[in-house]
């Protein structure tokens, strides 16, 4: 009873301040919350672009489903659970519904922005983490297990991850692990969940025999270009403010990304003989991710070193499907998986506080050891917790409905067996397919002829 | 009456078309195609992974000529349309039975 009283008028006490908020910074982070939301329908491009021609609608359908599922999911619940006032594992339900917004958040007594807009902006990452799973499991992934899948997982997986990491309460945070943007909270959590659903639900058929070459590679330029400018509202919008640490975490973003476009290129060059445009496209993605945990932590120099390992590395690190024999279909844990742990491991080589004095200087500034050791526990408690929480969704949902699509769906495509529709209409005869004279009824026989 | 044939590279259509109106060819149908002869595919590398293109892209034109002109034409294409490295395409000559310009009712030779 008495602590109950103490928590209630803590509570009370803990009013915002509304006439000390600074306008710069809200607007700023009102403006990254909008760049960061276009991310997605970026992602839903930069995916849609590499799968074959019939299924680019189901995976713009996916990655447009998600904005919606998780822009819901976290005003109802998810917000709440990852900075509401918790034990460290969880933030429980003070703010769900986005009830008591004229608190300070729990750790954030220093903020210079309303509840409400971080709120905003933090909903803009819950969903492009589970939109990041979709490149893993393209083309099989029935919508009707996916649905659900997205609800349960933002509430149980991506909510308490958030709560380690982000929340100033969340054991991880409390611990040291430093994560500047989603480095662990947002890449690895897909990259690994991901890896666990292309393994459950499958290769695609025939895979890697048949060939499944991209269908619209401009597609996939447009998209990467769309993430990496929505990219610097995700990053240099962390700082929380228009500071000069949002310029360094900017500076750092773009940095790494070009270093990162041209150490894939490069590794192509000498490995096939030609650099790619998709090459590029994914070295600029890997380049992004890896910069992710560390924007806001390391210098202008060690952002290159960043860059160069995750295009580099990552350009390798896509082998490994073929190697292992696991259809991660548009390689997102040999991107995000991978360059989300090697952006999160170089935090603790090349963090400066120079750069953030918040943070705490890494091995190659004379912090030693200890920084790294707490980064790679971090990315260990992640990906272990996600994938044993993935799996154990994926298997709830299955016992009530498929969660791959049948083989006759496959073969025709998702657009088509999932969503009636073509993305494209090709050709002077295309209107052929859809005759007038044919009765609406009989719509299944038609199909039938016409396919 | 004569159909010609060909298949070229695409990037010669243009020299065919002036070599054949320099010819009197008064009409010509193009197609995209896609095929194989001694040239057979390559490969294309999407992220790592490798993919044999079998079918190379042409194109193939048509063309309607007189019985006497048929000889010229097919020397007409042949020559604008020769690079001299694999893959330069055929051409053939098959006979044709009968022609009606669609507009006017016109037949076989007057159609031409």
């Amino acid at each position: 009873m008495i602590s109950t009283s103490v928590a209630a008028s803590t509570v009370a006490a803990s009013h915002f301040d509304f006439t000390k908020l600074n306008t710069g910074d809200t607007s700023w982070v009102l403006a990254s919350s909008a760049l960061v939301l276009l991310m997605t329908p970026g992602l839903a491009f930069f995916y849609a672009g590499m799968v074959r021609r019939k299924n680019v609608l189901g995976m713009l359908m996916q990655n447009y489903a998600t904005i919606a599922i998780v822009s819901l999911v976290w005003v109802l619940v998810s917000f709440s659970l990852a900075f509401g006032a918790g034990d460290g594992f969880v933030g429980w339900f003070h703010f769900a519904g986005l009830q008591h917004m004229n608190e300070i958040l729990p750790g954030y007594d220093t903020s210079t922005i309303p509840p409400i807009v971080f709120a905003i902006f933090q909903m803009m990452f819950a969903i492009i983490t589970p939109a990041l799973i979709t490149g893993s499991t393209a083309d099989r992934w029935r919508f009707a297990s996916f649905v659900p899948f997205i609800v349960i997982w933002s509430i149980f997986v991506y909510g308490p991850i958030a709560h380690w990491v982000f929340a100033p309460g969340g054991w991880l945070f409390k611990w040291g692990a430093l994560d500047f943007a989603g480095g662990t909270v947002v890449h690895i959590n897909a990259g690994t969940a991901g890896l666990v659903i292309a393994l459950m639900l499958g290769k695609r058929r025939g895979w890697p025999k048949e060939q499944m070459r991209p269908h619209n590679v401009p597609f996939v330029l447009l998209g990467a270009a769309l993430l990496w400018f929505g990219w610097f509202g995700f990053n240099a919008g962390s700082a929380l403010g228009a500071n000069n640490l949002a310029g360094y975490a900017f500076v750092n973003t773009n940095t790494a990304t070009a270093a990162a476009l041209l150490g894939w290129i490069a590794v192509e060059k000498f490995r096939y003989g030609k650099p790619t445009t998709l090459g590029a496209a994914s070295g600029a993605v890997a380049g992004l991710v890896a910069i992710t945990p560390a924007a806001g932590f390391v210098s202008p120099m060690g952002s290159i070193l960043i860059g160069v390992l995750a295009g580099g590395g990552c350009a390798f690190a896509i082998s490994l499907k073929s190697k292992f024999g696991f259809d991660d279909s548009l390689d997102v844990v040999g991107v995000h998986l991978v360059g989300g742990i090697i952006g999160s491991l170089c935090v603790g080589l090349l963090s400066t506080v120079d750069t953030n004095a918040a943070g705490t200087d890494g091995l190659f500034y004379g912090g030693g050891f200890t920084l790294l050791g707490k980064q790679a526990v971090a990315v260990v408690c992640v990906i272990g917790y996600c994938a044993v929480m993935t799996f154990i969704i994926m298997k709830v949902i299955g016992l009530f409905t498929n969660n791959r699509v049948t083989e006759e769906d496959e073969i025709t495509g998702l657009d088509l067996a999932l969503h009636g529709e073509s993305a494209y209409e090709f050709g002077a005869a295309g209107g052929l397919a859809h005759r007038e004279d044919v009765p609406a009824e009989a719509g299944p026989a038609n199909s039938e002829v016409t396919v | 009456m004569k159909l010609v044939t060909a298949v070229i590279k695409p990037f010669k259509l243009d020299d065919v078309r002036a070599a054949l109106e320099t010819a009197g060819v008064a009409g010509l149908t193009v197609t995209e195609v896609q095929g194989y002869g001694r040239q057979k595919g390559h490969t294309e590398v999407y992220r790592g992974a490798e993919y044999t293109v079998d079918l190379v892209p042409k194109l193939k034109i048509e063309a309607l000529v007189d019985d006497l002109d048929a000889d010229d034409v097919v020397t007409a294409i042949a020559k604008s349309a020769r690079t001299g490295s694999i893959g330069d395409g055929k051409v053939w000559v098959t006979g044709v039975d009968a022609l009606l310009r669609i507009r006017t009712g016109e037949r076989d030779h007057d159609a031409l």
